[in-house]
Parts: structure tokens; C-alpha cells; sequence
């Protein structure tokens, strides 16, 4: 009663990384809250390959549905063992991913129990709010903060009467820490089919095709990224040069992606990958908050700008005033001169 | 076969153009201060119910949208494009609805139209982007649901088969009928039909679009063609429960909303002079941050 939740997506066997950093999260606010951290892993085949993955980011309890009509994931099973298992558990907080998975889950779940949804979140705290307009005063709620709209704002939403809290986080966004790893969890083999009626698996998967990702902006250590400035996709080419020099990964903000310079996987920001390189180099990025909530853990910022004031010049350790066509040759050719 | 298809589709404020008066004090978006448009994967969606109207004729396509009056401008774009009417559900009681509140009122217009075959929607409007709607409303009818959907490959009417997004690649995914599905944006784009249906529904217009006077220009027309008189709804005509609708019927609320204000850091500036340029470079080389 009274837990903490988190849906733990599947690929075949192997549990996904998102999952892993919401496991760390929901650790921390179980902590923080005083309650155990539960997980729910459902998929086929999965019995004895996902409990080692999961335990040992704190689980205090693993619920486990092993059926073949769970895997591919579709809508309907997966949402009537969610409904079915918070009608019989109660949890305060269920977390999953802002992934294709979660974003189809995550609403019908909330649709079906009543309860609240905030979808891409890039901060969750545990916090005390006062209803101005009823009197009423919660306490231990979670908040649910999200840059909105425009990119000049970050709104704190909370869900004060109903529950579960829900919340999506984007992939990247919280980082997996293993917290012991022979963490002593319980393990709940559930009976799928008293959760799931068989008029649920309807819909059919009768062709799939997962391909690696093909860039590695999540976990590479230089990231040269571009944004509306950059001017054109032509223009993009000379970061994709630049980028092969110094052995970096190209990514974008979200105003590039939009006017079609380069593909919308390369999207950094808070509906896109969160990254956290060694050296973020910003070519033509104003720097909405949408596009700094995706790398503000950078650890060198390197602006270049013909706006001397754009924002994102503020958290920039380097700020280069000028045109991307103009600055980045010239990098190009010292690097070259001075590497070797 | 003729198939029953209604498209959800939302009037947005256009996110690209954004002033500073965007938001209200309230945390809510201020519509009125922004131009709207229709909701970009709304017609990616549309585009897809106009292909299986195309191939089966008889068919009828209902756009669905709840908004302020003014939302019916994308009612009428939507019958410039091809769709045969619209509703517009349009209350005081909607406003403030979050996505659950709003799938309510969707889902209860649905049913007052009858469940059809198809619902269909862009997956995510741009002034919120959280993907929910669809998935509720769909839970709401219980209907099943396929939602990142790029094209619809084919549809007999008791079965649909669509190639769908998936992180890291494709699915290709069959489904009884009557489903909701939500369309992705790199689906094909909405193409106009024919340029004889901007005449033909220009003056097409809600009750609440009316002249206050009363005097109607054209009024004979309206009279005559029944089909420029675009439905408006309330939550009593669709038999909404008040306690489900708007802010009252919302779970989630906006507890603040701050602006940012990026904390200031000790910055190095530079011009584009190649032996600033040079300088940087050996720099960072020097202290291994690249190479």
C-alpha cells in the first residue's frame, strides 16, 4: 500500500535502461517518503533473466508476468495488469518511461484508474502544497516539473486527490545507479491471466523491426550540436566534418530538427535525448529551456552565436561571437594544426 | 463498404511564434495572444481517414474538436480539405481541462455521434506534446488503440493493419474494428482535394459564429444546404457529468509556474579572429578537454 510504482519496459529479455535510472529515482523518493519501491516487469520468457537486472537498484518488491501474449508489448494486456495490480496494491507514485511504450501506457492507465499524468518530466521532487482555493494543505506530494510552453517557463504540477501520481521521464533525463547488488527484493510471480481477460490480446504484431540507434549522443563525450542558426541542412555538413575530426557526435536542438537541417533523432532536449558530455558545443542555439533542460549537465559549454545575448551564452564557459560558417573552419584548421 | 470515421483534431496556438505574452498569470496559455493553426499531426491524421474515404466512397469523415468559438475556423479547414462536417464542443464548463478532462468531453461527444469505425487523431498536439489524449479517449469508448502511426496499409472494415514507430524502428501492427489510432507526424502530409470545396464551404459557420443581430447574411443558403450549419455542442448535449469536465474534473493541477533564469556563469568571450580561434583550441587541447 502506499508505494512507490515503476513499470519496467522489456525488450526480449533485457530490461531497458530508462527503466534502470526511473528504478534510481523511485529508490530515492521511496526513501524520501518512507515506503518500499516496487517494480513490474511484464513480458515473455522473462522468469529468471529480469530479477538480477532489476533487484539491485533497491527493489523491495518485483512483481513478474510472464506470458507469451505479452511480449510484443500491446495496449490492452499491459494496461489491465497495471489497472488490475494498483487496484490490489494502491501505490502513491507509479513512474515509467517517456518512451513509445510508456506515452501509449501511461494515458490509458491514467484514463482508466482516474488519476493524474504529467508526461516528460524532467524533475520529480517530494513537496508540501497549499490549495489556494480549497484551504486544503497536502503534504508529501510529488511534483512533477516540466518546462512548458514557449520555453520560458518550467510548470510544478501536482495531482493532490488522486492516486496514483503518474508521471513519463524521458530516457537520459535521471541517471541508473546500482544501489547494492545482492539487494534482498522480494519476488512476486503474479498470475497473468487473473489480471489479464483473454479478449485483450487482439491486436497483433505481425512484423518488427528494432534497429540500434544509429547515433551515440547519450553517451559520447563531445557533442557538436546546431540549431536554427546553422542556417541550412548544407550548413549541418560542416558540423558533421568538425565532428569526425575531433571525434564528437552531431545533434541538434529542436528549431533545426523542425526546419528539416538534419534528422529528428538527433533532437537533444526535453522531448528529445538527454546528454551529459564532457564538451557540449553549441552552433547557432538560442538556447530555449526545452533545448538546456537536455544538456545543462554539460560539463564545458562552448557557445557560438552572432547574438552575443542569446541565453544559452549565460551557461556557456566559452561564448564565441560569430557566424558557424565563419568559426567553425577556423577550429577545424587549428585542430589540425595542433593535434598533431 | 463505407466506413464512419471521426478525426479529433485541436486548434493550437502556433509554438513557433512565440511573444511574451504567451502565458497568463494563472500558468495557462493565453490562445488569444497567439496565432492558431491546426494542430500539425492533426492533419497527418486527417490526410489518412481522407485516403480511406478516397477508396471507399459513402464514407463519412466527422472532425471532432473542443475549443473556444473560434476553434471552428479548423472545422471549416478541415471540410476545405475534404472531411463532410464537424462539431465543435464548446463550453465555459471545458475550460482548464486537462488531458483527462478533455478526453472525457471527446470521448462523450463520440458517443453522442455514435462509436464509429475508425477515431483517429494527430498523436500529440504541439502546445503540450504530452500524447495523452488519444490513448484516453480510446480507454473511455474501450476501444483498442495503435498510436505512432505512420500509414494505414489497408482496412476492410472489420480489420486494420498499420505500420507504426517504435523506439528503434518499425512495427507493422493488425487490429479488430472499431480502434482508435494516433498518427505521427512524418506520416504522409494533409494534400489539399479540390479547390471547389473552399466555395462550396466558406460560409460554413457554428451558431455561436452567428452575428449577434440575428441577421444572417445569405440565410437562404443555410437554409438550403444543411451541411454549412457546423454542430455545436455543450456539456449538457452530449450528457457530460459537469464534475468530469474542466478544471473540476482535471487530477493534475499547475502548482507554479516560474520563469527561468539560467544561472550565470563566469563565461570567456571570444571573437572570430584566427588567433582567438587558435588560442581556444590550444587551450582546450592543453587541458585535454578535447583530442
Amino acid at each position: 500500500m502506499n508505494n512507490v510504482f515503476v513499470y519496467c519496459e522489456i525488450e526480449k529479455q533485457t530490461v531497458e535502461e530508462v527503466s534502470l535510472e526511473l528504478l534510481t529515482k523511485g529508490r530515492k523518493l521511496a526513501d524520501r517518503l518512507g515506503v518500499k519501491l516496487e517494480a513490474i516487469c511484464a513480458g515473455s520468457g522473462i522468469t529468471g533473466h529480469v530479477e538480477a537486472q532489476v533487484l539491485p537498484y533497491g527493489v523491495d518488491v518485483l512483481h513478474v508476468f510472464d506470458h507469451e501474449g505479452l511480449y510484443p508489448y500491446t495496449s490492452r494486456p499491459h494496461t489491465s495488469i497495471l489497472v488490475n495490480l494498483f487496484k490490489r496494491e494502491k501505490p502513491q507514485i507509479c513512474l515509467m518511461g517517456a518512451t513509445v511504450i510508456g506515452r501509449d501506457l501511461g494515458p490509458r492507465v491514467s484514463s482508466s484508474l482516474k488519476s493524474g499524468l504529467t508526461a516528460d518530466c524532467t524533475a520529480l521532487e517530494i513537496g508540501d502544497y497549499d490549495d489556494k482555493k480549497t484551504g486544503k494543505s497536502y503534504k508529501d506530494l510529488l511534483f512533477q516539473i516540466r518546462p512548458a510552453f514557449g520555453g520560458n517557463i518550467v510548470a510544478t504540477i501536482v495531482n493532490p486527490d488522486h492516486r496514483p501520481q503518474m508521471a513519463t521521464v524521458r530516457s537520459g533525463v535521471m541517471k541508473a545507479e546500482v544501489l547494492d547488488p545482492n539487494y534482498k527484493g522480494q519476488v512476486v510471480y503474479e498470475k497473468t491471466d487473473d489480471f489479464v481477460p483473454a479478449s485483450d490480446y487482439v491486436v497483433k504484431v505481425i512484423e518488427r523491426h528494432v534497429e540500434k540507434a544509429k547515433n551515440n549522443l547519450k553517451g559520447a563525450p563531445i557533442i557538436v550540436s546546431g540549431g536554427y542558426g546553422v542556417g541550412s541542412a548544407e550548413g549541418f555538413k560542416l558540423l558533421y566534418d568538425f565532428a569526425a575530426e575531433i571525434h564528437a557526435e552531431v545533434g541538434a536542438s529542436r528549431a533545426a530538427v523542425d526546419a528539416g537541417f538534419c534528422p529528428a533523432d538527433l533532437q537533444i532536449g526535453q522531448t528529445g535525448v538527454t546528454v551529459r558530455p564532457k564538451v557540449y558545443i553549441a552552433c547557432g542555439i538560442s538556447g530555449a529551456i526545452q533545448h538546456v533542460a537536455g544538456m545543462k549537465e554539460s560539463g564545458i559549454v562552448i557557445s557560438i552565436n552572432t547574438d552575443p545575448d542569446a541565453p544559452i551564452n549565460k551557461i556557456a564557459d566559452y561564448v564565441i561571437t560569430g557566424s558557424v560558417e565563419d568559426v567553425l573552419p577556423k577550429m577545424m584548421k587549428y585542430y589540425k594544426q595542433n593535434s598533431k | 463498404m463505407s466506413l464512419k470515421i471521426v478525426v479529433l483534431a485541436k486548434q493550437v496556438p502556433d509554438t513557433r511564434n512565440v511573444g511574451k505574452d504567451a502565458m497568463t498569470p494563472q500558468g495557462t496559455v493565453n490562445r488569444s495572444a497567439l496565432p492558431a493553426i491546426f494542430n500539425p499531426e492533426d492533419l497527418n491524421a486527417l490526410e489518412q481517414a481522407l485516403r480511406l474515404k478516397d477508396q471507399n466512397p459513402g464514407t463519412t469523415v466527422t472532425v471532432v474538436t473542443m475549443g473556444p468559438p473560434r476553434a471552428t475556423e479548423i472545422i471549416r479547414e478541415a471540410m476545405y480539405r475534404g472531411a463532410d462536417g464537424g462539431v465543435l464542443l464548446t463550453s465555459r464548463a471545458f475550460a482548464g481541462a486537462d488531458t483527462l478532462a478533455t478526453s472525457y468531453a471527446l470521448s462523450m461527444a463520440i458517443r453522442k455521434i455514435g462509436i464509429p469505425d475508425l477515431v483517429i487523431g494527430g498523436r500529440q498536439a504541439i502546445d503540450g506534446d504530452t500524447a495523452q489524449v488519444g490513448p484516453q479517449v480510446a480507454e473511455k469508448l474501450g476501444l483498442n488503440q495503435v498510436t505512432y502511426v505512420n500509414n494505414i496499409n489497408s482496412c476492410d472494415g472489420k480489420e486494420i493493419t498499420v505500420t507504426r514507430h517504435i523506439d528503434g524502428g518499425v512495427e507493422v501492427v493488425k487490429a479488430p474494428m472499431p480502434i482508435m489510432l494516433t498518427v505521427n507526424g512524418d506520416a504522409d502530409p494533409c494534400r489539399p482535394r479540390n479547390a471547389k470545396l473552399v466555395m462550396t464551404y466558406k460560409r460554413a459557420m457554428t451558431p455561436i459564429e452567428r452575428p449577434k443581430d440575428g441577421e444572417v447574411p445569405h440565410k437562404e443558403q443555410y437554409e438550403k444546404h444543411p451541411f454549412l450549419n457546423i454542430t455545436q455542442w455543450t456539456e449538457a448535449d452530449v450528457n457530460a457529468d459537469l464534475s468530469q469536465c474542466g478544471l473540476a474534473g482535471s487530477p493534475t493541477k499547475v502548482k507554479a509556474v516560474e520563469n527561468i533564469v539560467f544561472k550565470t556563469k563566469e563565461s570567456k568571450r571570444l571573437g572570430t579572429s584566427d588567433d582567438e580561434i587558435n588560442g581556444l583550441i590550444q587551450e582546450l587541447l592543453a587541458n585535454h578537454t578535447i583530442g
